[in-house]
């Protein structure tokens, strides 16, 4: 058995007729953290969307194998259900559907069934409770939705967790609530995560490992998290690319 | 001439079990002890009509035609808001009809109970007409659910109903009906309500069975000084079912305000017409019209046809509407929390049917939830 709980090869992806990931090859191993870094528009978000499996984002070439299984043809509620959750960057609003509902979807309870205590600790933790009766997202600032994402991906008890930008519109103190919150379920589960970032803001809040750089839809170089993003910060996505045209190799 | 037949029940649970399920449905049950008044039309006659004890001296109840015969005055109600001459429905419940329900809701009184009231086709071809007349007297509050069903084995039916209802002075009506017709059934109810000085008329509807054809523009003509109307209505059209449905509100007394909420859902082949007229005649009065309708699946369609009418200055009217399909954003998000498509697509249409919307009593509310729970919107 492999390794690695993720494992992409050769992946390309088409979203409506455009090639926007071309020849991908990432591999995540078991517990562990990694980081992906990008420009705007380098398809960072298509990326994660395109391992939930979402029907508009088209493998044309290549494989995802997680946890063993090729997963390339399977669709988003089976790959939940494999253990694959993901916080969105911007989660779309909801109305008619409230905050309760949707935790009770990822808890697959029925409408009638209360949550367990232990669930709305969580909820209390990330200070959610008043928002429960709430349609989902609908007049959320960024931070609570940020945190209604987290406890929904938390709920579902994931194995691999795909976090979406979580420290961009963020205030302070969700920032730190919701990173305390991923950190502790990383290591009491041993679950691995990739974070998108580009801030970076949550690198100091999370143990990473290692990073890669998505551009010009391929993946460049792996490195440690916190030194490629003090790199891309001091001179940006260039050194990326010089380093990539010298033929410095992934996994170094 | 339509004759009424002999047959009278003594209690609700003398309904063969499936009609009873079916009535339960749109609210209208046979533990009478959660009613402050049941009444059942079967056909072209009137074969029960009871009232609960505790609201004995509350609640006077019978079919108009018996009413007409007992209360001279009431005649003065009958045809008085809606026209006989109105259209070739009209003409023919002038012309002949079977009865219908009279509902006289004592000065004062406060109904804590529904009142219910069903009118029911069993019979194969039948033409229901029925003249309904409501007053809720002065200071009184109640809460009417009427539902209208057809037997399942009955393949064509029309029913044509006639209602006309009197909201007096400082009185609180809310009045819920719940269609549950089938894909041969003509539908036309015609039907104008009255509010009093302070008076608050609330009507909810609700039709989730498809239906061949019907159309309804119930108008309330708000006369009273602050008299408040609220229509409020979700109706999923499916199987071809051609829906032309609205609700209009004159607003003639001064402070008088109404609110008309609609949602309509399209499926396979149907037509939804949803109309909503707010017509200001004084200064001071106030009204929002929002209509929102959603497609399932092509060879749909909704027009939505919201109209505002400002006869003098000063007054506030606004409408909002909106049609178009689930976003795919949206189901997408659902999938990710462990939903199929076809669960996460179900979810949204029930949310997007929101009954909190319809103030339904308790009971009615937990029965339409679950029975939607229960529903395939697989588009």
């Amino acid at each position: 058995m492999s390794s690695y709980l993720l494992d992409i090869q050769n992946l390309s992806v088409e979203v409506e007729g455009t090639v926007i990931l071309e020849n991908i090859n990432l591999s995540i191993p078991y517990s562990e953290s990694y980081v992906l870094f990008g420009p705007n528009g380098s398809g960072k978000s298509t990326l994660l969307k395109a391992i939930m499996g979402f029907p508009s984002y088209k493998v044309v070439n290549g494989k995802i194998i997680f946890d063993g299984k090729d997963i390339t043809n399977l669709p988003t509620s089976e790959r939940v259900r494999m253990g694959i959750s993901i916080a969105y960057q911007h989660p779309p609003e909801i109305k008619g559907i409230k905050l309760i509902d949707i935790f009770k979807f990822c808890l697959k309870k029925k409408p009638e069934e209360d949550l367990e205590p232990e669930h709305y600790e969580l909820i209390d933790k990330l200070k959610l409770r008043s928002f429960l009766n709430r349609n989902i997202n609908v007049g959320f600032s960024g931070g609570e939705r940020k945190r209604s994402e987290i406890v929904q991906m938390l709920l579902l008890k994931p194995k691999l967790i795909l976090l979406d930008e979580p420290d961009s519109g963020v205030d302070i103190e969700s920032l730190r609530l919701i990173s305390q919150e991923i950190q502790k379920y990383i290591t009491e589960t041993g679950s691995s995560a990739l974070i998108v970032t580009h801030q970076g803001e949550i690198l100091n809040h999370i143990t990473t490992g290692r990073a890669c750089v998505l551009l010009d839809s391929t993946i460049h170089c792996y490195k440690n998290s916190q030194e490629i993003f003090n790199t891309i910060k001091d001179v940006g996505f260039a050194k990326c690319i010089e380093c990539q045209e010298r033929g410095v190799k992934i996994n170094d | 001439m339509i004759k009424p037949k002999d047959a009278k029940l003594t209690s609700l649970r003398d309904l063969p079990h499936e009609i009873l399920k079916s009535i339960a449905e749109t609210g209208v049950i046979e533990n009478e002890n959660e009613r402050s008044a049941s009444f059942l039309h079967m056909d072209q006659t009137t074969v029960y009509d009871k009232i609960n004890e505790m609201f004995q001296d509350q609640i006077i109840m019978m079919d108009t035609k018996e009413a007409l015969k007992k209360f001279d005055w009431l005649e003065q109600y009958r045809w008085k808001l809606v026209d006989p001459d109105k259209d070739e429905f009209t003409k023919k419940v002038a012309d002949d009809w079977s009865g219908g329900y009279f509902f006289w809701i004592q000065k004062g009184a406060k109904i804590t109970f529904p009142l219910q009231s069903c009118l029911l086709i069993t019979e194969n071809r039948l033409e229901q007409r029925v003249h309904n007349i409501i007053i809720a007297d002065e200071g009184s509050e109640a809460h009417i659910i009427t539902g209208c069903v057809q037997h399942a084995d009955v393949d064509k039916a029309d029913h044509i109903g006639i209602s006309e209802i009197y909201v007096k002075d400082n009185a609180e009506l809310h009045f819920s009906m719940i269609h549950h017709w089938s894909e041969n059934t003509l539908v036309r109810p015609r039907s104008a309500i009255e509010v009093g000085n302070n008076a608050i008329f609330i009507s909810n509807y609700l039709s989730l069975h498809p239906v061949k054809n019907m159309q309804m523009y119930p108008t309330a003509f708000n006369n009273g000084v602050n008299s408040k109307s609220s229509f409020n209505s979700i109706i999923f059209a499916d199987k071809q079912s051609m829906v032309d449905i609205g609700s209009k509100v004159i607003l003639n007394g001064e402070g008088s305000s109404a609110d008309i909420i609609s949602r309509g859902i399209s499926k396979r082949k149907s037509k939804i017409y949803a109309r909503g007229k707010l017509v200001a005649n004084t200064p001071h009065c106030k009204g929002h019209l929002e209509c929102l309708g959603l497609l399932l699946g092509g060879e749909t369609m909704m027009a939505a046809i919201p109209e505002l009418e400002v006869n003098v200055e000063g007054a506030e009217l606004s409408h909002e509407a909106a049609v178009g399909k689930i976003a795919d954003e949206e189901i997408q998000y659902l999938m990710t929390r462990g939903l199929s498509e076809e669960e996460a697509t179900s979810a949204i249409i029930r949310g997007f049917m929101d009954t909190r919307i319809l103030g339904l009593p308790k009971d009615l509310a937990a029965e339409v939830n679950q029975y939607m729970y229960e529903m395939d919107f697989g588009a």
